[in-house]
């Protein structure tokens, strides 16, 4: 990137770190469902929906990786709906397995 | 309602998004972005609440839990989904150069986190321990 056409406001950089942000809130939550899963005996039920969100989580991980490199242009394309409905899936997807783990 | 539907074929044939329009300057794209990670992390912050409420509160009476767990999973769920639905609206409307939508949702979703904060607070006071 020269300095000729240097974005002041240094968005992509602020936008790959608010990718991380979230990849660390993700982080989180999978680490809660494992604390959840875990704590109390592991069922095979419970064993199940952690296995699942693990895989959730490696999915939300692999669609921010994917962002964060293309973010590395000087003029990044805008985010793929096809991105935005992967991220959010695997949120759901974390949130439907929590609701499976409490039963 | 017209709108509904047009979201929905947007979901669907993804991209239709750039056929319309002019594409806007990449930092407003950008920033509509960052709006839509942060609402994910919202998503990402109701659904660990709804794990600690299930661990950290153990002595309560199984039902008020798993009610005030599955309250805040829920939420987490639709706020992950009305972010992709705002983000992909807020795109448009960029395109076109239109005005941004507005939402009742933050208005609601603080309503509901109040009301279940209060919830909590009520039943760690005064009990509710049993089993």
């Amino acid at each position: 990137m020269t300095a000729a056409e240097r974005d002041p406001g240094l968005q992509p950089e602020r936008t790959r770190l608010a990718w991380r942000r979230t990849t660390l809130s993700c982080t989180v939550v999978a680490l809660l469902a494992g604390k959840q899963a875990l704590h109390g005996g592991a069922t095979p039920a419970g064993v199940v929906a952690l296995s699942l969100s693990v895989l959730a989580w490696l999915g939300f991980l692999r669609v921010a990786n994917r962002r964060v490199q293309g973010m590395g242009t000087s003029r990044p394309q805008p985010m793929e709906v096809r991105a935005a409905l992967l991220a959010a899936a695997f949120t759901v997807a974390l949130a439907v397995f929590a609701a499976a783990m409490l039963f | 309602m017209n709108d509904f539907v047009q979201s929905l074929r947007l979901w669907c044939a993804p991209q239709r998004i750039r056929e319309e329009g002019d594409t806007p300057d990449y930092r407003f794209s950008l920033a509509n972005e960052r709006t839509f990670l942060a609402w994910i992390r919202t998503a990402l912050a109701l659904i660990g609440g709804g794990f600690a409420v299930d661990q950290f509160l153990p002595e309560l009476v199984w039902g008020v839990r798993a009610g005030l767990a599955l309250a805040l999973l829920a939420a987490g769920v639709l706020c992950a989904l009305r972010a992709v639905n705002h983000w992909v609206r807020c795109e448009r409307a960029m395109r076109r150069g239109e005005d941004l939508p507005v939402s009742r949702f933050p208005t609601l979703l603080s309503l509901a986190v109040a009301v279940v904060a209060v919830a909590m607070v009520v039943v760690v006071l005064f009990g509710w321990e049993g089993r």
